[in-house]
């Protein structure tokens, strides 16, 4: 043993000095080098972890004032004020003409001093009216009501607005009649033009009745064909099709399959156009790969004993799969179907082509009523010129990012709960 | 009688079928059980059940489908042939506006008419609708219990029920996953179809390769020459979304791929790892309205602060930055897996060498798991130009082609939503111009991800 090794070192050769200084020298570089690189994956992981924190802070930070809004304590004499009304009959309709804008504005500018009525907002109106609708008593009484502020006050009482603005709200808050508090009517009232009184309620119904269809649709369908692929497909060319195809609508922009829906729903077959319906079954195109997807990967997970146990003791191949494979299969799939719908529910440029992006004041009543959605109506808040709308714009992401956190919440619990390791 | 009025109907007609058909069938089972052939039953009664509902429901309904598509061509014949449909004007226009103004009296969608001559019609029509209504829901109902009947009379213990109604089962699969196929064709038809009604009025050549994009001067009339050139858009796109965004993505999500699989302890992997997945979950246009509100003012302000020219409040760089991070997901989870994929062997070999974990990664990991980083890289891209609310809120709507990231360009997406916003004429060339988009958008898309994929497939393949 010991000779061919003195045979095969080389006489001229030295042993590697590790003990040297220019190796002390280079062990020393490399180590440094890995530490910079060590570092390095970690400043990519922060910042982007960093990245995150500095949006949802932002949103936050804006958004959080936008569940606020300011009022102001208005005294109103209905007793002196020039009223078309007769008090028997008060309803909706007859308030409606009975002059109660100007006398909103009279009340503000005697309370308030001149120009008192520019510090209201100028739908203040509605307030007053359905105090009445609420007591139509309080025609022969004197009454304070809280109105909404006008936007440059509401604004001032969060320490963002113009000098004159400040000045009023300054002169206000010493007369004590300013208040600020939670902004129930966000939650409740619809678009309108006016930031003061804006809600979400009729983009978030929106959302509702469209992802109603879309999962009425994808659900069932996007189970059908997980089935069918995993279970019956035979191995044939027009298969492959069906796979490719699924394959790549999954990865389609999804642009295009609102030009789809403008294309082929709106044009060709004549749907109503903005309308919850037409928006489901775009997204329901959007979403149904993503749910086969992930519907056969669970179909996939479930041992083949289970299947051959149920053939053994008779079953049919349909029986197998419905009463065995598809109950097993399950909590994977609507794992899968949650992420999907999570998807489709922030999703806006495919709603955009087929016309949902219009300005809808009430609340939609039905699939085919014209509706908005979450995203959208955050999209048409985002190109409004107000400045009141920036914090109104970030309110309505805080509530569509609490809805997807919380679907994803769901999903995630749902995975764990019943994730069976065979 | 209104519509879920009658499927209510129906649908009790089926439950009813159902049980009477299965009691029927437990009552023969029983026979045949007692009698000297056990078993004799082929089928579970509640199949006979099923084949009996499924006979009664889908004449039926599939007649009502037919039927509600029918109807109004019949109300409308029958309302003109109606003695006050006389006085009608000739011409279709006229004559189409009173009739479908009496439809909607008839229906209590308008309150009262404009227009005399539709006063007169709605009498005919209130009693055209409600014959042919009436007469839809009497052969509906008579189909009902014929389709009943047949089946049940077929209940027999020797009648093969189950595989009857399994073979419809089958059959529905079917159709389920033959719509996939439907759906890419219908993307396929309608923007080739629009696409190419689009190019009989401009010239191909000159959309593809043309530098001048002005849609706004062809619509008010100034021609179809020279207007829809759509290299600025296409530049403006892979500015943003290949080279920008990508810029931020690679690095960012490659390294955070692997310091989270290579260095970081579990616990901090398991955390971290849903926690970056988040970016990828935010909608865009979150990120487009925090692109627009915060980045792109501060980049603004950077630009002139330096004095770089051309700084616009809507920039590539804005658009193209945040694009970017919420593609770091996708790159850190396709590199992820790559680099799982490198046989264990591989790594442990440049280990004993006495390599550093930095001089594995970056001599043996990342060479090797290089086809599958690629890959991913090709389908964050095709993920990038695809993108839409973040460019249609934060890049602006300028065609330029230009290098300075500070300034405004413009992508296929953005002016897709824009041409299709707004005034609709469907049979511009303004309008059709954004199919013509979204087919190039289309196929690019698609190509990047067969090659993707096809490159992913084949780096597996030899690893396993």
């Amino acid at each position: 043993m010991n000779a061919p090794s003195t045979t095969l070192a080389s006489p001229t050769r030295n042993p590697t000095d590790w003990k040297g200084a220019a190796m002390q020298k280079r062990i020393a570089a490399r180590y440094a080098a890995e530490r910079r690189f060590r570092l390095l994956g970690m400043g990519a992981v922060l910042l982007s972890a960093g990245f995150l924190a500095f949006l949802l802070f932002t949103m936050i930070g804006n958004g959080a004032r936008g569940f606020t809004r300011t009022e102001i304590a208005l005294q109103i004499d209905f007793q002196t004020a020039p009223i078309l009304i007769d008090p028997a009959t008060v309803n909706a309709q007859s308030l409606a003409g009975a002059n109660l804008q100007a006398i909103t504005a009279q009340a503000a500018d005697k309370a308030l001093g001149a120009g008192g009525d520019a510090l209201i907002s100028p739908n203040a109106w509605l307030t007053v009216r359905d105090a009445i609708l609420d007591n139509p008593k309080v025609l022969s009484q004197k009454i304070t009501l809280s109105l909404p502020a006008s936007t440059g006050i509401d604004l001032a009482a969060k320490g963002d607005a113009s000098e004159t603005d400040e000045a009023a709200y300054a002169r206000l808050q010493q007369s004590g009649v300013v208040s600020t508090g939670f902004n129930s009517a966000f939650l409740s009232a619809s678009d309108a033009t006016d930031p003061t009184q804006v809600g979400i309620w009729g983009a978030f119904k929106g959302s509702l009745l469209t992802m109603l269809v879309t999962l009425l649709l994808s659900f069932p369908i996007g189970v059908a064909t997980a089935l069918y692929l995993e279970e019956y497909a035979p191995k044939a060319w027009w298969t492959d099709i069906i796979e490719v195809s699924i394959n790549n609508l999954a990865a389609v922009p999804s642009i295009i399959f609102g030009l789809l829906g403008l294309a082929i729903f709106l044009n060709l077959l004549d749907f109503p156009r903005s309308a919850a319906l037409v928006g489901g079954m775009t997204l329901a195109l959007m979403t149904m790969p993503v749910i086969v997807i992930a519907g056969r990967n669970a179909i996939k997970a479930v041992p083949p004993s289970i299947r051959d146990a149920a053939l053994g003791v008779g079953a049919s191949p349909v029986q197998v799969v419905f009463h065995h494979v598809l109950p097993l299969a399950l909590p994977g799939i609507l794992t899968g179907t949650i992420i999907g719908m999570a998807r489709a529910l922030g999703e806006t440029a495919p709603l955009l082509m087929i016309g949902m992006r219009a300005f809808i004041a009430t609340p939609p009543g039905g699939i085919t009523d014209p509706a908005t959605v979450l995203p959208v109506q955050i999209f048409l808040w985002s190109d409004e010129v107000s400045k009141g709308f920036i914090e109104k714009t970030s309110a309505a992401i805080i509530v569509l990012l609490a809805f997807l956190l919380a679907m994803n919440g769901l999903a995630i619990y749902l995975r764990n709960k019943f994730e069976k390791r065979w | 009688m209104t519509g879920p009025a009658i499927l209510l109907l129906l649908l009790g007609l089926g439950v009813a079928a159902w049980v009477s058909a299965r009691a029927r069938a437990t009552r023969l089972q029983t026979a045949a059980n007692a009698g000297p052939a056990r078993g004799a039953m082929h089928s579970l009664p509640s199949y006979h059940g099923w084949y009996v509902a499924l006979w009664t429901l889908v004449p039926a309904l599939l007649f009502l489908a037919v039927w509600t598509n029918v109807m109004p061509g019949l109300v409308t014949e029958s309302v003109l042939a109606d003695p006050a449909a006389q006085s009608l004007p000739s011409d279709s226009f006229g004559r189409g506006a009173i009739l479908s103004e009496a439809r909607n009296i008839a229906s209590g969608k308008q309150a009262m008419a404009f227009n005399p001559a539709a006063q007169a019609l709605v009498e005919p029509y209130r009693a055209a609708t409600s014959k042919f209504g009436t007469g839809g829901v009497v052969l509906a109902l008579i189909l009902a219990f014929a389709g009943g009947a047949f089946a049940f009379t077929r209940i027999r213990p020797d009648f093969r029920a189950r595989t009857r109604v399994e073979r419809l089962v089958m059959a529905l699969l079917l159709g389920a996953s033959l719509l996939a196929i439907v759906t890419t064709v219908g993307i396929v038809a309608s923007l080739l179809w629009e696409s190419l009604r689009f190019f009989s009025m401009v010239n191909p050549f000159e959309f593809l390769f043309g530098t001048k994009w002005s849609p706004q001067s062809a619509a008010m009339g100034f021609g179809n020459e020279g207007a829809f050139g759509a290299v600025p858009l296409f530049w403006g796109t892979i500015f943003i979304g290949a080279i920008i965004a990508m810029v931020v993505a690679i690095p960012l999500g490659l390294m955070s791929a692997i310091y989270l699989t290579q260095y970081a302890r579990p616990n901090t992997r398991k955390w971290m790892k849903p926690i970056l997945e988040v970016l990828a979950g935010v909608p865009t246009v979150v990120y487009g309205y925090f692109a627009a509100l915060t980045i792109a003012p501060a980049l603004r302000d950077f630009a002139v602060a330096v004095g770089i020219s051309g700084a616009s409040s809507e920039s590539a760089l804005a658009a193209g930055l945040v694009m970017g991070v919420m593609i770091i997901p996708f790159v850190s989870s396709m590199a992820d897996d790559s680099i799982a994929a490198v046989p264990q062997a591989m790594r442990d070999g440049s280990l004993a060498m006495g390599a550093t974990t930095s001089e594995t990664i970056k001599r043996v990991l990342i060479p090797a798991a290089l086809p599958g980083v690629v890959g991913g890289v090709l389908l964050a891209v095709s993920r990038a130009i695809g993108e839409t609310m973040i460019v249609v809120m934060a890049a602006g709507l300028a065609a330029n082609m230009t290098l300075n990231p500070f300034s405004s360009v413009t992508t296929v997406t953005t002016q897709i939503v824009q041409l299709l916003t707004g005034d609709q004429e469907f049979d511009s060339a303004k309008t059709l111009a954004a199919f013509a988009l979204g087919l190039v958008l289309f196929i690019v898309t698609l190509l990047l991800n067969i090659v993707a994929l096809r490159v992913v497939k084949k780096y597996r393949e030899a690893y396993e």
